[in-house]
Protein backbone atom coordinates (compact mmCIF):
# COMPACT_ATOMS: atom_id res chain seq x y z
CA UNK A 1 0.00 0.00 0.00
CA UNK A 2 1.45 3.31 -1.05
CA UNK A 3 0.74 6.44 0.94
CA UNK A 4 1.92 8.54 -2.00
CA UNK A 5 -1.58 9.62 -3.16
CA UNK A 6 -2.39 10.69 0.41
CA UNK A 7 0.88 12.67 0.63
CA UNK A 8 0.17 14.30 -2.73
CA UNK A 9 -3.29 15.28 -1.54
CA UNK A 10 -1.84 16.59 1.75
CA UNK A 11 0.73 18.69 -0.13
CA UNK A 12 -2.11 20.44 -1.96
CA UNK A 13 -4.06 21.44 1.15
CA UNK A 14 -3.98 25.19 1.95
CA UNK A 15 -2.36 24.70 5.38
CA UNK A 16 0.49 22.62 3.96
CA UNK A 17 1.14 25.16 1.18
CA UNK A 18 1.02 28.07 3.63
CA UNK A 19 3.49 26.48 6.04
CA UNK A 20 5.82 25.35 3.24
CA UNK A 21 5.95 28.80 1.68
CA UNK A 22 6.04 30.77 4.95
CA UNK A 23 8.98 33.04 5.70
CA UNK A 24 9.17 32.53 9.48
CA UNK A 25 6.76 29.82 10.72
CA UNK A 26 8.58 26.98 8.94
CA UNK A 27 12.07 27.87 10.24
CA UNK A 28 10.55 28.47 13.69
CA UNK A 29 8.94 25.01 13.71
CA UNK A 30 12.20 23.47 12.53
CA UNK A 31 14.23 25.32 15.18
CA UNK A 32 11.81 24.21 17.87
CA UNK A 33 12.16 20.64 16.60
CA UNK A 34 15.96 20.83 16.81
CA UNK A 35 16.24 22.64 20.15
CA UNK A 36 13.63 20.43 21.83
CA UNK A 37 16.17 17.69 21.17
CA UNK A 38 18.01 19.06 24.21
CA UNK A 39 14.98 18.53 26.43
CA UNK A 40 13.79 15.21 25.07
CA UNK A 41 16.98 13.44 24.04
CA UNK A 42 19.28 15.32 26.42
CA UNK A 43 17.33 14.11 29.44
CA UNK A 44 16.65 10.70 27.87
CA UNK A 45 20.43 10.33 27.57
CA UNK A 46 20.78 11.16 31.28
CA UNK A 47 18.21 8.43 32.01
CA UNK A 48 19.92 5.93 29.67
CA UNK A 49 23.28 6.65 31.31
CA UNK A 50 21.69 6.03 34.72
CA UNK A 51 20.44 2.68 33.38
CA UNK A 52 24.00 1.93 32.31
CA UNK A 53 25.29 2.79 35.77
CA UNK A 54 27.46 5.58 34.41
CA UNK A 55 25.95 8.72 35.90
CA UNK A 56 23.84 9.71 38.95
CA UNK A 57 24.72 6.29 40.38
CA UNK A 58 23.94 7.38 43.95
CA UNK A 59 20.44 8.50 42.96
CA UNK A 60 17.82 5.70 42.98
CA UNK A 61 16.79 4.80 39.41
CA UNK A 62 13.12 5.29 40.28
CA UNK A 63 13.84 8.87 41.41
CA UNK A 64 15.60 9.73 38.14
CA UNK A 65 12.69 8.17 36.26
CA UNK A 66 10.01 9.96 38.26
CA UNK A 67 11.70 13.38 38.16
CA UNK A 68 12.99 13.40 34.59
CA UNK A 69 10.20 11.28 33.07
CA UNK A 70 7.69 14.12 32.69
CA UNK A 71 10.32 16.32 30.99
CA UNK A 72 11.29 13.51 28.62
CA UNK A 73 7.64 12.82 27.81
CA UNK A 74 6.84 16.52 27.39
CA UNK A 75 9.85 16.99 25.13
CA UNK A 76 8.81 13.95 23.11
CA UNK A 77 5.29 15.30 22.61
CA UNK A 78 6.74 18.59 21.35
CA UNK A 79 9.08 16.65 19.04
CA UNK A 80 6.14 14.72 17.58
CA UNK A 81 4.03 17.87 17.10
CA UNK A 82 6.80 19.88 15.43
CA UNK A 83 7.97 16.84 13.46
CA UNK A 84 4.38 16.25 12.32
CA UNK A 85 4.16 19.88 11.18
CA UNK A 86 7.42 19.55 9.24
CA UNK A 87 6.03 16.47 7.47
CA UNK A 88 2.73 18.29 6.88
CA UNK A 89 4.63 21.13 5.15
CA UNK A 90 6.67 18.84 2.89
CA UNK A 91 4.81 15.50 2.67
CA UNK A 92 5.78 14.06 -0.73
CA UNK A 93 9.52 14.68 -0.54
CA UNK A 94 9.59 13.39 3.06
CA UNK A 95 7.61 10.28 2.19
CA UNK A 96 9.98 9.53 -0.69
CA UNK A 97 13.10 10.27 1.35
CA UNK A 98 15.35 7.33 2.12
CA UNK A 99 16.50 9.06 5.31
CA UNK A 100 12.98 9.81 6.45
CA UNK A 101 12.05 6.16 5.96
CA UNK A 102 15.05 4.88 7.93
CA UNK A 103 14.24 7.43 10.64
CA UNK A 104 10.59 6.31 10.80
CA UNK A 105 11.57 2.64 11.00
CA UNK A 106 14.15 3.38 13.71
CA UNK A 107 11.55 5.36 15.67
CA UNK A 108 9.38 2.23 15.71
CA UNK A 109 12.34 0.19 17.02
CA UNK A 110 13.04 2.82 19.70
CA UNK A 111 9.38 2.67 20.73
CA UNK A 112 9.57 -1.12 20.85
CA UNK A 113 12.68 -0.94 23.02
CA UNK A 114 10.91 1.40 25.47
CA UNK A 115 7.88 -0.92 25.49
CA UNK A 116 10.02 -3.99 26.24
CA UNK A 117 11.78 -2.09 29.05
CA UNK A 118 8.51 -0.97 30.66
CA UNK A 119 6.94 -4.41 30.37
CA UNK A 120 10.03 -6.16 31.65
CA UNK A 121 12.81 -5.09 33.98
CA UNK A 122 11.12 -1.74 34.78
CA UNK A 123 8.35 -3.62 36.62
CA UNK A 124 10.91 -4.92 39.10
CA UNK A 125 12.63 -1.54 39.52
CA UNK A 126 12.20 -1.68 43.30
CA UNK A 127 14.56 -4.69 43.32
CA UNK A 128 17.42 -2.78 41.67
CA UNK A 129 16.46 0.78 42.49
CA UNK A 130 19.58 1.56 44.50
CA UNK A 131 22.04 -0.53 42.51
CA UNK A 132 24.78 1.70 41.12
CA UNK A 133 24.85 -0.57 38.06
CA UNK A 134 21.36 -1.86 37.14
CA UNK A 135 20.79 -5.44 35.90
CA UNK A 136 21.77 -6.52 32.41
CA UNK A 137 18.27 -6.15 30.91
CA UNK A 138 18.12 -2.50 32.01
CA UNK A 139 21.64 -1.78 30.73
CA UNK A 140 20.76 -3.36 27.37
CA UNK A 141 17.66 -1.18 27.12
CA UNK A 142 19.86 1.85 27.79
CA UNK A 143 22.44 0.94 25.14
CA UNK A 144 19.76 0.16 22.55
CA UNK A 145 18.06 3.46 23.28
CA UNK A 146 21.29 5.44 22.85
CA UNK A 147 22.09 3.72 19.54
CA UNK A 148 18.56 3.92 18.11
CA UNK A 149 18.07 7.58 19.00
CA UNK A 150 21.47 8.45 17.53
CA UNK A 151 20.35 6.87 14.25
CA UNK A 152 17.10 8.83 14.43
CA UNK A 153 18.98 12.12 14.94
CA UNK A 154 21.51 11.53 12.15
CA UNK A 155 18.85 10.37 9.66
CA UNK A 156 16.70 13.36 10.63
CA UNK A 157 19.54 15.72 9.82
CA UNK A 158 20.26 13.90 6.53
CA UNK A 159 16.69 14.43 5.26
CA UNK A 160 17.85 17.95 4.39
CA UNK A 161 20.34 16.58 1.84
CA UNK A 162 19.08 15.62 -1.62
CA UNK A 163 21.59 12.87 -2.48
CA UNK A 164 18.90 10.21 -2.81
CA UNK A 165 15.94 12.39 -3.86
CA UNK A 166 13.65 10.76 -6.41
CA UNK A 167 14.00 13.66 -8.86
CA UNK A 168 17.77 13.25 -8.84
CA UNK A 169 18.04 10.14 -11.03
CA UNK A 170 19.74 7.89 -11.83
CA UNK A 171 19.86 5.94 -8.56
CA UNK A 172 20.46 2.26 -8.08
CA UNK A 173 17.36 0.10 -8.03
CA UNK A 174 17.86 -0.55 -4.31
CA UNK A 175 17.71 3.18 -3.54
CA UNK A 176 14.66 3.70 -5.73
CA UNK A 177 12.86 0.76 -4.14
CA UNK A 178 13.67 1.78 -0.57
CA UNK A 179 12.81 5.44 -1.18
CA UNK A 180 9.63 4.51 -3.04
CA UNK A 181 10.58 6.46 -6.14
CA UNK A 182 8.27 6.05 -9.10
CA UNK A 183 10.62 5.81 -12.08
CA UNK A 184 10.23 4.60 -15.65
CA UNK A 185 12.26 1.41 -16.11
CA UNK A 186 14.83 2.97 -18.44
CA UNK A 187 15.58 5.89 -16.08
CA UNK A 188 16.75 3.60 -13.27
CA UNK A 189 20.34 2.51 -13.52
CA UNK B 1 39.05 40.42 11.60
CA UNK B 2 37.95 39.61 8.05
CA UNK B 3 41.51 38.75 6.89
CA UNK B 4 41.58 35.96 9.49
CA UNK B 5 38.28 34.55 8.21
CA UNK B 6 39.57 34.72 4.65
CA UNK B 7 42.77 32.98 5.68
CA UNK B 8 40.75 30.17 7.32
CA UNK B 9 38.84 29.66 4.07
CA UNK B 10 42.15 28.99 2.29
CA UNK B 11 43.41 26.32 4.70
CA UNK B 12 43.58 22.69 3.62
CA UNK B 13 40.93 21.63 6.18
CA UNK B 14 38.49 24.24 4.91
CA UNK B 15 39.00 23.25 1.29
CA UNK B 16 38.70 19.55 2.04
CA UNK B 17 35.40 19.92 3.91
CA UNK B 18 33.79 22.29 1.43
CA UNK B 19 34.82 20.19 -1.55
CA UNK B 20 33.58 16.93 -0.04
CA UNK B 21 29.96 16.04 -0.71
CA UNK B 22 29.47 14.34 2.64
CA UNK B 23 32.06 15.72 5.13
CA UNK B 24 29.94 18.71 6.21
CA UNK B 25 26.90 16.48 6.73
CA UNK B 26 28.92 13.95 8.73
CA UNK B 27 30.48 16.60 11.01
CA UNK B 28 27.09 18.24 11.40
CA UNK B 29 25.65 14.92 12.58
CA UNK B 30 28.26 14.59 15.32
CA UNK B 31 27.63 18.24 16.25
CA UNK B 32 23.92 17.44 16.59
CA UNK B 33 24.52 14.32 18.70
CA UNK B 34 26.76 16.44 20.92
CA UNK B 35 23.90 18.94 21.19
CA UNK B 36 21.71 16.31 22.81
CA UNK B 37 24.37 15.42 25.38
CA UNK B 38 25.31 19.01 26.22
CA UNK B 39 21.60 19.83 26.35
CA UNK B 40 21.06 17.10 28.93
CA UNK B 41 24.13 18.07 30.97
CA UNK B 42 23.08 21.75 31.07
CA UNK B 43 19.37 21.11 31.62
CA UNK B 44 19.66 18.57 34.40
CA UNK B 45 21.51 21.10 36.58
CA UNK B 46 19.60 24.22 35.49
CA UNK B 47 16.28 22.50 36.16
CA UNK B 48 17.59 21.52 39.60
CA UNK B 49 18.65 25.12 40.28
CA UNK B 50 15.11 26.17 39.38
CA UNK B 51 13.71 23.59 41.83
CA UNK B 52 12.55 21.31 39.02
CA UNK B 53 13.68 17.92 37.73
CA UNK B 54 15.86 16.11 40.30
CA UNK B 55 14.62 18.47 43.02
CA UNK B 56 14.99 16.01 45.91
CA UNK B 57 18.73 15.58 45.25
CA UNK B 58 21.42 17.93 46.60
CA UNK B 59 22.39 20.51 43.95
CA UNK B 60 26.04 19.72 44.57
CA UNK B 61 25.53 16.05 43.67
CA UNK B 62 23.72 16.88 40.42
CA UNK B 63 26.45 19.43 39.57
CA UNK B 64 29.25 16.93 40.19
CA UNK B 65 27.58 14.22 38.11
CA UNK B 66 26.71 16.54 35.22
CA UNK B 67 30.10 18.29 35.05
CA UNK B 68 32.18 15.67 33.19
CA UNK B 69 29.40 15.34 30.60
CA UNK B 70 29.26 19.09 30.15
CA UNK B 71 33.03 19.32 29.66
CA UNK B 72 33.34 16.36 27.29
CA UNK B 73 30.31 17.27 25.18
CA UNK B 74 31.52 20.89 25.05
CA UNK B 75 34.85 19.69 23.67
CA UNK B 76 33.05 17.67 20.98
CA UNK B 77 30.91 20.70 20.14
CA UNK B 78 33.90 23.05 19.94
CA UNK B 79 35.91 20.71 17.71
CA UNK B 80 33.04 19.86 15.32
CA UNK B 81 31.82 23.47 15.42
CA UNK B 82 35.28 24.76 14.48
CA UNK B 83 35.39 22.32 11.55
CA UNK B 84 31.95 23.41 10.34
CA UNK B 85 33.01 27.03 10.68
CA UNK B 86 36.25 26.40 8.80
CA UNK B 87 34.33 25.22 5.73
CA UNK B 88 32.49 28.53 5.31
CA UNK B 89 34.18 31.25 7.38
CA UNK B 90 33.32 34.20 5.15
CA UNK B 91 29.63 33.26 5.15
CA UNK B 92 29.81 33.13 8.96
CA UNK B 93 31.56 36.49 9.10
CA UNK B 94 28.61 38.08 7.31
CA UNK B 95 26.00 36.21 9.35
CA UNK B 96 24.34 38.00 12.30
CA UNK B 97 23.14 34.69 13.85
CA UNK B 98 26.75 33.48 13.83
CA UNK B 99 27.88 36.43 15.94
CA UNK B 100 24.88 36.06 18.25
CA UNK B 101 25.93 32.45 18.70
CA UNK B 102 29.61 33.24 19.33
CA UNK B 103 28.92 35.96 21.92
CA UNK B 104 26.30 33.78 23.64
CA UNK B 105 28.80 30.92 23.67
CA UNK B 106 31.54 33.16 25.09
CA UNK B 107 29.34 34.30 27.99
CA UNK B 108 27.69 30.88 28.47
CA UNK B 109 31.08 29.19 28.92
CA UNK B 110 32.41 31.84 31.28
CA UNK B 111 29.20 31.73 33.28
CA UNK B 112 29.14 27.90 33.40
CA UNK B 113 32.68 27.58 34.74
CA UNK B 114 32.61 30.51 37.19
CA UNK B 115 29.35 31.73 38.75
CA UNK B 116 27.17 28.71 37.96
CA UNK B 117 29.75 26.16 39.08
CA UNK B 118 30.54 27.96 42.32
CA UNK B 119 26.90 28.50 43.17
CA UNK B 120 26.03 24.87 42.40
CA UNK B 121 28.91 23.46 44.45
CA UNK B 122 28.18 25.79 47.37
CA UNK B 123 24.72 24.23 47.60
CA UNK B 124 21.44 25.40 49.03
CA UNK B 125 22.63 26.50 52.45
CA UNK B 126 25.10 29.08 51.17
CA UNK B 127 23.06 30.78 48.47
CA UNK B 128 19.61 32.35 48.67
CA UNK B 129 17.02 30.28 46.73
CA UNK B 130 16.18 33.24 44.50
CA UNK B 131 19.82 33.44 43.34
CA UNK B 132 19.84 29.75 42.50
CA UNK B 133 16.88 30.41 40.22
CA UNK B 134 18.51 33.48 38.68
CA UNK B 135 21.64 31.44 37.87
CA UNK B 136 19.51 28.69 36.32
CA UNK B 137 17.57 31.14 34.15
CA UNK B 138 20.67 33.08 33.02
CA UNK B 139 22.37 29.79 32.09
CA UNK B 140 19.34 28.56 30.12
CA UNK B 141 19.02 31.92 28.34
CA UNK B 142 22.70 31.99 27.34
CA UNK B 143 22.71 28.39 26.04
CA UNK B 144 19.43 29.02 24.25
CA UNK B 145 21.15 31.91 22.45
CA UNK B 146 23.90 29.53 21.38
CA UNK B 147 21.48 26.91 20.06
CA UNK B 148 19.00 29.27 18.40
CA UNK B 149 21.80 31.34 16.84
CA UNK B 150 23.40 28.15 15.57
CA UNK B 151 20.24 26.86 13.96
CA UNK B 152 19.60 30.28 12.39
CA UNK B 153 23.01 30.40 10.66
CA UNK B 154 21.61 27.85 8.22
CA UNK B 155 18.49 29.91 7.45
CA UNK B 156 20.31 33.16 6.65
CA UNK B 157 22.26 31.94 3.66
Amino acid sequence: MSLLPFCQWLAGTPGSIALRESLYPYPLVESTHVLTLCVFLGLAVVWDLRLLGITLTTVPASVVKRRLGPWITGGFVLMVITGGLLFYAIPVRSYQSLWFRIKAATLVLAGLNAFVFHRGIDRRIDQWDRDAVPPRAARLAGVRSLILWSVVVVCGRMIAYNWFDCDKQPHTRVVNTLAGCVVPAEAAR
Amino acid sequence: MLPFFEWVSKTAVSQAISESSWAFAAIESVHLLGLAVIGGAVLVLDLRLLGLGLRDQPIERVARDAHPWLVSSLIVMLVTGALLFSSEPVKCYNSTPFWVKMWSLFFAMIFAFTVRRRVALAGEGQVKPVWLKVVGIVSLALWFGVGAGGRWIGFSA
